[in-house]
């Protein structure tokens, strides 16, 4: 990538602020124009974040950093600590393991897969949260994987492009 | 996870994350901000100064209501010394702005920015100008979550100011609607009746508005009536909240 090399930033910088931008998307209030109920097609920006770069970087990015971005998320939206962080766990893990493979697909199939694995993850959040006694089960659970493979190939191209721009290896 | 479930211990390190994310919240409340920045930038000269005109009256007669409070407080105060009687009507507040709302819709969970630095504490009512609404639940030094009395899992004590029935206010994970539990069918409630919270269990200060019932229907196939209640407070719209120090008894201190 010859004429935007001379940019030198860190890549863990790179990567912690993706994260931090995906957290934000997670939590921005919606105007109060716009019903509650949009709510529940709001996408699971931090998977999408987390998948991306496990299968770009799996060297780097994994498990442990899954686990730590978890926590955060936990904290972030008042849940109990740890249920996000194993299901973001669940999800590096499966990303790791079909890395090879994944990379092969073209965004499109890609997306299927990543609804997939986000469709594991929120089971696994509603899971935990009917456990703990503060959840009812209704199909709207699905619909942030939904939404979250739509919006994959965008996410993808954008992390792509920011990956190359930083040059992070 | 279950440690924390079942547990406190793991509160210190929840509050030091907190201290993490809270760049994340405030960052998510910006957009909101901004807009908000806006709309007063672009209000014209004139209309800003007929707001101005208009608050200045209304400070007055607040003004003048408050003054009469105050003496009524201080006479309340002292009936109830003479009764011996324990609870003082003496509240002080905190001005909270609130800066996120949990992105699930199930539950009812509000971010506002004081925290234990200004002394909000786990368990403290939060009002806004309207009524009750919600308690904090937990806190980290600069912010803390506010659960709207709205949410399933919220319930507050309440009593009827008519009729003076104690009732209890359960949330129905619907944003405009409380539902009364155990009313008798026989009970003196009716449509309108105002519902104010009763301090029993010493969370929520005595006399908060809490709503007002919409709906009763008796079902004679069923052993209670079914109550529902508009809250008072504007759950999903207040921007600015207040956080209730009760200066009482000492009990609950």
């Amino acid at each position: 990538m010859e004429g935007v090399a001379d940019i030198r930033v860190p890549g863990i910088v790179v990567i912690a602020l993706t994260f931090a931008v995906a957290m934000v998307f997670g939590v921005v209030t919606l105007p109060d124009s716009v019903p509650p109920e949009l709510g529940y097609l709001r996408p699971q920006w931090v998977v999408l974040v987390l998948i991306y770069w496990v299968i770009a970087l799996p060297h780097r990015v994994g498990v442990i950093v899954a686990w730590s971005v978890g926590l955060l998320v936990d904290v972030l939206q008042g849940d109990l600590l740890g249920q996000h962080a194993i299901a973001f766990m669940l999800v590096a893990y499966i990303s790791e393991s079909l890395y090879q493979r994944l990379r092969m697909y073209t965004v499109w199939q890609q997306s299927i897969i990543v609804f997939v694995i986000v469709g594991l993850s929120q089971l696994i959040n509603f899971w935990i949260e009917s456990i703990a006694g503060v959840a009812e089960w209704s199909l709207w659970y699905l619909m942030p994987s939904v939404v979250s493979a739509l919006l994959w190939p965008f996410v993808f191209l954008i992390l792509r492009y920011l990956r190359r721009v930083f040059n992070v290896t | 996870m279950a440690t924390d479930h079942l547990s406190n211990y793991l509160d210190d390190i929840r509050a030091a994350l907190t201290v993490v994310v809270t760049p994340v919240i405030v960052a998510a409340d910006l957009p909101n901000r901004t807009v908000t920045g806006l709309t007063e930038i672009f209000t014209t000269r004139d209309t800003m100064r007929r707001r101005i005109s208009e608050l200045d009256n209304e400070l007055l007669l607040l003004r003048a209501k408050t003054e009469k409070m105050a003496s009524l407080t201080a006479e309340n105060n002292r009936l109830r010394d003479l009764l011996g009687s324990a609870a003082k009507l003496q509240d002080n507040v905190l001005v909270a702005e609130l800066i996120g709302v949990d992105p699930d819709p199930e539950r009812h969970e509000v971010v506002i920015d004081k925290g234990s630095v200004s002394g909000a504490f786990v368990g403290q009512p939060v009002l806004d100008a309207e009524g009750l609404l919600g308690q904090v639940i937990e806190v980290g030094p600069y912010i803390s979550r506010v659960l709207l009395i709205s949410d399933v899992a919220h319930s507050v004590p309440v009593q009827v100011v008519r009729s003076n029935l104690r009732l209890i206010a359960q949330g129905t994970g619907v944003t405009r609607q409380l539902e009364l539990l155990h009313v008798q069918d026989t009970a003196d409630i009716r449509e309108g009746d105002v519902l104010v919270s009763s301090g029993l269990g010493n969370r929520f200060p005595v006399g908060y508005p809490v709503g007002v019932v919409n709906q009763v229907v008796h079902d004679p196939g069923k052993p209670f009536a079914k109550v529902t209640a508009t809250p008072a407070a504007k759950l999903e719209r207040s921007r600015h909240v207040l956080l209730v120090f009760t200066e009482d008894d000492g009990r609950s201190g």
